[in-house]
């Protein structure tokens, strides 16, 4: 595949390149300013509940274990068992490994199972390799393909392997939907996370993921935010809808809704589906439950009554 | 004149530094979520919303496990430190109107309790005699995270709050008379005690209590300082809720009287362990 082909570029780091620079600053205070919106009441309720059906459940330690995969699985179909009026989540996320397992405890629930793959999180494996690890995965029953580029190809500028590269686990993925993971905390710049974002929609991603959730840095509402404006710019220019998945380091209710802020601002509400937007996380669940269960109840609750994991 | 410019000293040289007193929670002093204040005798003290009284319970909760895994020994020595810190400041107390004889009282509890750290467990624990080829052993543990509303004066605050935490508990204080609990605070906060163990909250009780009383991560609920029985009765039902402990003492303690071992095992609960024993 030709970047010509693709996106109709005669070349693709003059493309890169010529994108406008990240204003640093102005980024930075709009999602601050953004961030210190107040969602209160029935909002507050639409949001949590949307915010349940975007999050991306995730395990990805080398400690799992089929019991752990299953216990989450079961959380993920009925997240609240004490209240049949709570949504599943969107996805569960998995190494390649667990696939099969999950794959038995999610059939017939409409929950998405996603693995990381591409010899995750560090990238750094042959290519056949990372197409082997991917091929694995969907047939094993993965739905969902969440695939981290080569940060060392990208910053050595080298941005026609790392498209090959996308564009060939693309091609592994078949039915499967594919998110790119850029780790942003590795890129360094706003504008290197702009490319970034461009050269994987380029290549064909279904969804631009912000980490591996395994760095110092991991999602932040300014580079959410930087995202948002390529995926919005994309379709302007593509028609094509790109979605965004910012994941690690989201853990309380209060996160997630400047993140829903963010993105009505940003991106526009077509932005606010679970298929256009997912949070990467573990502990946030709890903390949204908790909400939740605030709401209804109207007295605050307590992590005593909800599952360890 | 502020109550608090009497602890100060001014002359015609220099402006005084007015004081505001704020909450203590997790360590720091901060001003209330919702930036609402009020006046209390000249002084401008924070009014504390439920969202700070939610904040505190995160605290308090966040800094329990350590504490109660600190040894008796340390937390009696913390609570020792509290009582010369507090011997220290006496003059800034009785100038916030406190009797010179109170302090010294206050001082007196805190001693007391801290002695009390390492000689509570043998006292309400020990080797059980059981029918059986067992080491029965009974331990007492700490309720957890506890919601207090305090009495006025300083002897009594420092009456409820040494008994809850040199157990192990941490606590989330709603205070009445905010420059004695926030001077106290200053106490606390240079005495080695761990950020998140005391939270005082000022402000009016009757709006923050009802949200720790039904709050599930909240362990047990002290009452002595509310005034209103209707209220009180109120708050005890709100606590059923999540089968709170409940201390709700008589309207009219009197904390100069010895207090017994009463307020430290209301909020100790018995941990008992059936171990085999081999021949």
């Amino acid at each position: 595949m030709t970047v010509t082909a693709s996106a109709g570029l005669s070349d693709l780091r003059s493309f890169l390149h010529g994108l406008p620079g990240v204003d640093k600053v102005g980024v930075e205070a709009r999602a601050a300013a953004l961030a210190t919106r107040s969602v209160k009441a029935t909002s507050k309720a639409t949001a949590i509940d949307l915010a349940i059906r975007m999050v991306d459940l995730t395990t990805l330690e080398g400690a799992d274990t089929p019991g752990k995969v299953r216990a989450l699985c079961a959380k993920a179909r009925r997240p609240d068992p004490a209240d049949p009026s709570c949504p599943p989540v969107a996805a569960i996320c998995v190494y390649p490994a667990m696939v099969g397992v999950a794959s038995a405890a999610l059939a017939g629930s409409g929950v998405h199972l996603a693995s990381v793959a591409t010899a995750f999180p560090s990238g750094q494996a042959p290519l056949e390799v990372k197409l082997a690890d991917t091929r694995e995965a969907v047939a094993a029953g993965a739905d969902e393909i969440d695939m981290v580029i080569s940060r060392g190809a990208f910053l050595a500028g080298d941005y026609n392997r790392v498209f090959d590269e996308i564009a060939a686990v693309k091609d592994a993925c078949g039915g499967a939907h594919l998110k790119v993971i850029l780790e942003t905390g590795e890129l360094g710049t706003y504008d290197n996370i702009r490319r970034a974002s461009w050269l994987a929609m380029l290549a064909g991603a279904d969804f631009i993921k912000t980490s591996t959730g395994k760095v110092a840095v991991n999602a932040t509402l300014p580079i959410t935010l930087v995202m948002l404006e390529a995926v919005r710019d994309f379709r302007e220019r593509h028609g094509r809808v790109i979605g965004v998945k910012p994941a690690g380091g989201i853990k309380t209710t209060k996160d997630a809704i400047k993140y829903l802020v963010l993105i009505n601002e940003t991106a526009g509400d077509d932005w606010l589906h679970p298929d256009r937007f997912r949070f990467g996380a573990s502990s946030l669940l709890n903390d949204l439950l908790m909400q939740r269960t605030k709401l209804t109840t109207g007295h605050y609750a307590g992590p005593d009554y909800f599952t360890l994991d | 004149m502020p109550k608090s410019s009497k602890v100060l000293e001014s002359g015609p040289s220099r402006l005084t530094v007015r004081k505001t007193y704020k909450l203590y929670i997790g360590g720091k002093f901060p001003r209330s979520e919702s930036g609402r204040t009020y006046v209390v005798d000249g002084d401008n003290v924070a009014l504390a919303s439920r969202k700070d009284a939610r904040d505190a319970v995160l605290a308090a909760r966040a800094a329990q496990p350590k504490w109660a895994g600190t040894t008796a020994y340390n937390r009696g020595q913390v609570l020792y430190r509290v009582a010369e810190m507090l011997e220290a400041r006496r003059g800034e107390f009785t100038a916030l109107g406190v009797p010179g004889s109170e302090v010294h009282a206050a001082v007196d509890r805190l001693v007391w309790y801290a002695g009390w750290s390492d000689k509570i467990a043998q006292v309400t624990g020990g080797a059980n005699p059981v029918a059986g080829p067992f080491f029965n052993i009974s331990a007492p543990e700490p309720t957890g995270v506890v919601a207090v509303v305090a009495p006025a004066s300083l002897l009594g605050l420092v009456s409820v709050v040494a008994p809850a935490i040199v157990t192990g508990n941490t606590v989330v204080v709603l205070a009445a008379g905010p420059q004695v609990a926030i001077t106290l605070a200053e106490v606390l906060a240079t005495s080695d005690v761990p950020g998140g163990v005391v939270n005082l909250l000022t402000g009016r009780y009757a709006e923050t209590a009802p949200w720790l009383a039904s709050h599930d991560d909240v362990n047990a609920l002290d009452l002595t300082g509310v005034e209103h029985p209707e209220l009180a009765a109120e708050l005890e039902r709100a606590a059923a809720g999540t089968l709170k402990r409940v201390i709700r003492p008589g309207a009219a303690t009197d904390f100069t009287a010895d207090p017994g071992l009463r307020p430290m095992t209301a909020l100790l609960e018995t941990k008992t362990v059936w171990h085999p024993k081999g021949y």
